[in-house]
């Protein structure tokens, strides 16, 4: 992503005395680069054909891979 | 009309004999949120939006029948030579009894598909937010089963279909844009 915007935000939900579970600590959620895009610039930079086809998005900038957030933090 | 293309749109691997991510992954096959209901939803809304983005409506729900067929090889290649008690094992014993290892269109807790998960209000603005909001739920769908996953093929396909969702979202704001603005109106004075 080429803009100054995180593709992850996260929050801690109010954990009660009274919760039965321990608190999950952060909760997490996304915000792709489409969010703050708007109509789409021209010339963005491109990537090969065969890496656009492999990574689902022919420009970098709409490129956001996901991976399980809750995973790495154990 | 279509033209098929024996192949698909992304390859399909699966490391591990592993029935119950199939079970998850039903919910993208025959969901509220899943492919074939965008498919449906965008393949029918075409006819009554401006003439701007029938094309956009029709080259995306084409794709999302190209995402079904992906996540119908996923779910076969997980559950092909399952057995009964593999199948039991992963809580799917319910749907072994009615399909065998055949597929079928209802989401991960079983409920079978319904027309009611697609909307077709004719109102252009309506029925673009309403695939934008469709578009990040399939987003969102396809981040938690990624979450639930271990199969590190698996993610890998899951994740192009994830990236999917985000441009299609993109282009529907987009249309949404070209229905709002005003540069081509006559102004008179």
């Amino acid at each position: 992503m080429n803009s100054k915007n995180t593709n992850q935000k996260s929050y801690v939900p109010y954990h009660s005395p009274y919760d039965p579970c321990p608190p999950i600590g952060k909760k997490f959620y996304s915000t792709p680069p489409n969010l703050y895009m708007g109509f789409q610039p021209y010339n963005l930079p491109q990537y090969s054909p065969k890496e656009a086809l492999m990574k689902g998005t022919l420009w970098p900038a709409f490129y956001d891979y996901y991976e399980n957030p809750y995973e790495k933090r154990r | 009309m279509w033209v098929y293309e024996k192949k698909l749109q992304y390859p399909v691997k699966v490391t591990s004999c592993n029935p119950t991510l199939a079970k998850y992954l039903i919910e993208q096959y025959g969901g509220s949120d899943g492919e074939l209901a965008a498919a449906l939803r965008y393949l029918n809304q075409r006819y009554t939006i401006p003439d701007k983005v029938i094309g956009l409506l029709t080259d995306i729900g084409t794709e999302e029948f190209a995402h079904l067929e992906m996540i119908a090889t996923m779910i076969y290649k997980l559950t092909k030579d399952a057995t009964p008690e593999q199948l039991k094992e992963a809580g799917i014993a319910d749907h072994y009894v009615n399909h065998d290892s055949a597929l079928f269109y209802h989401n991960a807790a079983g409920v079978p598909f319904t027309a009611s998960y697609i909307a077709a209000k004719g109102d252009p603005i309506a029925d673009l937010y309403e695939d934008i909001a469709a578009e990040e739920k399939a987003r969102a769908t396809y981040q938690w089963i990624i979450n639930m996953s271990d199969d590190p093929d698996l993610n890998d396909s899951l994740r192009f279909l994830r990236e999917r969702e985000i441009i299609h979202s993109q282009r529907f704001r987009e249309a949404v844009e070209i229905l709002k603005e005003e540069r081509d109106r006559k102004i008179f004075f």
